[in-house]
């Protein structure tokens, strides 16, 4: 095994000298192989590409259809990007109080410096299994991160924060199960926001061997409601043939950060993939979804459940590309808005020509309960191929004033009621999520949510 | 059989053109110059001069939207096209006064005489100026305007000025902005208070030069209570190079009112059909469009409604079919302005060969409004394996007590209900059209009885050779 340190970085165009500075600081204090460094080099170029990134953040494209409905405020990067300290505070536990999660291993970063770490049991790293720190699996299995990190990229409009992300991202999680290994208990990874005016790049990688079995939870949250962040974080899952993956996600960060995710699923043939996200924190995020349907007979669900208030704004785009045959995929995206909160979701089914059979189902819904929120829907289909099954729904509604009645006519209050009707809505996402310890977790944040 | 030679359709059949002299014509190309030289000829008032100035720079200043639209619209060559040409006719009131050649024309058109007798005040507009024109009497007598765009400006100023431009602004598109500098033909109609028309008002639109553009205009106000139905039916001989058709219609439906405005689109598919219609409809009126889609290169249009008055009703209903080298790119947007308004869209589309068919829509709803309904439905049927469909829908929803649901579905022709035929004695061509037909029959039934035969014909042709 042999490790290339960095060379001395090419110079590159950086709209700011300040950021520059970081990034070449960053990077040369991090020794990566040279495969690594040079890939950090050119995502930093591509990332400032027409000078769109500085200080005052990212700009977005008004005429940019992958953008349509977005605010078109700047991401401000304000001091964001600078070097970062160990926080030397109390880490929450999120699982505390209520049903334990039964995890295979445990990550735990705080500001994108690793805090707390629970290695796989012995006789799981016995099969095989690789559950490691990112910059750790750089260093001992550069071969097997470098054929799968860095590796997709697709066109839902994010390029420059996943450039952005390229270029910084050392934090995170590189799981890989081999062959025919299965685990059913959780990797579980927590990625905390603590410091004020943090800047957090978390990675994960979860590469599932033919007929491996795969349970993964990432969880973003903050650890105070007052400090600002800026968050872009990347997902891949590479799901191998036969494989079963079932990775939920929990955005739960305060109300002053401003998140970026993109998660990218690969499907092999004849796999099993699962991929459930819960958006509930950030002051905007922005989440994008890239489904490549690769193998023969694969089975895809996605899902997510978004609860906005005040005057967050949650923008998702997903995109399920069907490239091959006899292939399924269903989409489910539960949106519930309360005050002056704005949603925007932006779905494509794309059957490519030689996808036949193809099996797909999108379906959005908004469930408005104040007058002044606002949910923009754009659900799309492209299809080229004619032996296809494919369907997409989207509707808007407040809660449906004759199940209300219902109910009170039963002798619930109004706000029982309302509470009851509200939580049936999200609970046919979190039942989805097939574990109790979860299930309860989001519960109770869903609750929160409503407490204010 | 091989694939290629049964997916050929024979295009020749449209392809039929009679010399014409053109007394008028305003040169290839657009320059100020065109835009005076059209006004001149028609004589038209200093404003109308002036607003087609303007809108002529509107147009050079807005790019082509190709950052969501297709690149195809690059390959129009705005210098090649003929802006203006007319015969120099009054609008003609009797089919006597119709010349031969042009009469010509439409015999070959297919309209029968009988359907020119039963149908209300038909206008053939033959390109740019109307050929004849005719109304019946009792029409007249009703106080029901129904006259070419440079005769309503001219004549009924106080009428048509107050909306005209009004629906759809000048800097609204490109294609509008093109439009608004140098429209010619179209219909203006104003129905007066209380005036149900009963008969459809029926204008042929037809356009026979080469490298040439229509654009006509139109406009319609029904008055508070009146009823109306206008039919647009469009046929294009086969041209060698392509040409541009670019219409603005505008529909105001005052308080109480009912327009419905039904279109048979059939152009050769060598035509860009970039069309902008909207209506605007006030309290407690409804506006309908029927919309369908057959010919063409590449259509776009989404026709629109504005629900501004309280309780107002809008309504699209949408067939389009694209055939090999097609791109039918329609949709329907619905702009919800007042309480309690309602929007129903229901598009169906079939995709033949290596044909295109594309559903955008728009639904608004904002936030100090309540009880609004939307609902839309989009269904596509691919016929072939290259076949192809695009499902762009946008909806934006706030406010209290509004519901939107939207729902498409994309299918293909089921191998079990063509077995079924076959077993009966079908053959698989029969079969298929059949089906077909059958997708769209819930909607084909809601067009006047004539033009539901002639689109169960015309789909049928389209049809032809397909199934492979």
């Amino acid at each position: 095994m042999s490790v290339t340190l960095a060379e001395t970085p090419a110079p590159v165009a950086a709209t700011s000298p300040a950021l520059e500075a970081v990034f070449q600081a960053e990077l040369a204090q991090a020794r990566e192989p040279k495969w690594l460094a040079d890939s950090r080099r050119e995502a930093w170029t591509r990332a400032n590409l027409d000078g769109k990134i500085s200080e005052s953040g990212i700009v977005v494209g008004k005429s940019d259809e992958r953008w349509r409905f977005s605010g078109h405020k700047g991401w401000s990067l304000e001091g964001a990007l600078r070097a970062k300290n160990k926080y030397a505070g109390k880490l929450p536990d999120i699982f505390a109080g209520g049903h334990p999660l039964d995890c295979a291993g445990k990550l735990t970063y705080a500001d994108d410096i690793l805090a707390a770490q629970t290695p796989v049991s012995a006789e799981l790293a016995r099969q095989g299994v690789i559950f490691l720190p990112l910059a750790e699996a750089i260093a001992k299995h550069p071969e097997l991160v470098r054929e799968h990190l860095f590796k997709h990229d697709h066109a839902l409009g994010g390029g420059k924060f996943l450039a952005l992300h390229q270029a910084y991202a050392r934090a995170g999680t590189f799981l890989y199960v081999p062959d025919n290994v299965e685990v059913p208990a959780t990797f579980f990874v927590t990625h905390w926001a603590a410091t004020p005016g943090a800047a957090l790049f978390p990675h994960t990688l979860i590469i599932a061997g033919a007929n491996a079995t795969v349970n993964f939870l990432d969880y973003f949250g903050s650890v105070n409601t007052t400090s600002e962040a800026w968050v872009a974080g990347a997902a891949t899952i590479i799901a191998g043939s036969g494989a079963r993956v079932f990775r939920k996600s929990v955005q739960n960060l305060n109300g002053h950060t401003l998140s970026y995710q993109d998660d990218t699923v690969i499907c092999g043939r004849d796999s099993d993939v699962r991929n459930i996200a819960v958006h509930l924190g950030a002051q905007r995020a922005r989440y994008e979804s890239y489904s490549k349907l690769n193998g023969p007979g694969s089975n895809l669900e996605l899902c997510a459940l978004t609860i906005a208030s005040g005057r967050q704004e949650f923008d998702q785009r997903t995109f399920q590309d069907h490239a091959a045959p006899r292939a399924k995929s269903n989409l489910l995206y539960k949106n519930a808005l309360l005050d002056e909160s704005r949603t925007i979701f932006a779905g494509m089914i794309r059957v490519e020509p030689g996808a036949e059979e193809t099996d797909a189902y999108q379906q959005n819904r908004n469930l408005l309960l104040n007058p002044a929120a606002e949910a923009d829907s754009l659900p799309g289909l492209e299809i080229q191929n004619q032996n296809v099954r494919c369907t997409h729904g989207a509707t808007t509604s407040r809660l449906d004033p004759e199940e209300l009645f219902y109910l009170r006519s039963r002798g619930l209050p109004k706000n029982t009621a309302y509470q009851l009707l509200v939580f049936g809505f999200f609970e046919e996402v979190i039942q989805r999520v097939e574990n109790e310890a979860l299930a309860e977790l989001l519960r109770k944040l869903a609750r929160e949510k409503f407490g204010k | 059989m091989d694939q290629a030679t049964q997916l050929e359709i024979d295009r020749e059949k449209g392809n039929f053109r009679y010399e014409t002299d053109y007394a008028f014509d305003a040169g290839v190309g657009l320059r100020p110059a065109t835009v005076d030289y059209i006004a001149e000829v028609k004589g038209e008032a200093p404003w109308v001069r002036e607003f087609r100035h303007k809108a002529l720079k509107i147009f050079e200043s807005k790019p082509m939207p190709t950052h969501w639209a297709t690149k195809d619209l690059e390959a129009i060559d705005f210098s090649k096209i003929r802006y203006y040409l007319s015969q120099g006719q009054k609008p003609s009131r009797t089919w006597d006064e119709v010349p031969a050649d042009i009469k010509k024309t439409f015999e070959r058109l297919g309209i029968p005489e009988q359907e020119r007798k039963f149908l209300a005040g038909v206008e053939a507009q033959f390109d740019s100026e109307a050929a004849y024109s005719r109304m019946k009497e009792g029409l007249s007598k009703l106080g029901v305007i129904f006259v070419g765009p440079t005769e309503g400006l001219k004549e009924h100023e106080e009428i048509f000025r107050p909306w005209f431009g009004k629906v759809i602004p000048t800097s609204d598109n490109k294609f509008s902005a093109l439009n608004s500098a140098v429209f010619s033909g179209g219909s203006f109609i104003y129905v007066p208070k209380g005036v149900k028309v009963k008969q459809p008002l029926q204008a042929y639109f037809r356009i026979n030069a080469e490298n040439f553009g229509q654009f006509e205009r139109t406009l319609i106000i029904a008055d508070e209570g009146a009823e109306v139905t206008y039919m647009e039916g469009c046929t294009a001989p086969k041209f060698e190079t392509a040409t541009l058709h670019s219409a603005v219609v505008e529909l105001v439906a005052l308080k109480g009112a009912k327009i419905q405005y039904i279109t048979v689109q059939n152009w050769s598919n060598n035509v860009f059909n970039l069309v902008t219609k909207r209506g605007l409809a006030h309290e407690e009126s409804e506006i309908r469009w029927i919309d369908c889609n057959i010919g063409s290169r590449l259509t776009m249009k989404y026709p629109g409604v504005i629900l501004k008055g309280r309780r107002a009703r809008g309504e699209v209903l949408s067939i389009a079919l694209a055939n090999d080298g097609q791109h039918q790119d329609t949709g329907a947007k619905m702009i919800h302005a007042a309480d309690e308004t309602t929007s129903n869209i229901i598009a169906k589309s079939i995709s033949v060969g290596q044909g295109r068919s594309t559903y955008r829509g728009l639904v608004q709803i904002p936030k100090h409004l309540k009880n609004c309904k939307n609902n839309t439905e989009c269904d596509a049927l691919l016929i072939n394996a290259n076949s192809r469909t695009d499902t762009y829908p946008a909806i934006t929803v706030r406010g209290e007590g509004n519901s939107v649901q939207h729902e498409a579905s994309v299918s293909k022709v089921s191998a079990e209900q063509i077995f079924y035929m076959r077993s009966r004695g079908l053959s698989e061509a029969a079969a298929m059209s059949l089906s077909v037909n059958g997708f769209i029959n819930d909607l084909v039934r809601e067009f006047p009885m004539e033009y539901s035969v002639e689109l169960k014909r015309l789909i049928e042709l389209e049809m032809e050779g397909s199934v492979g």
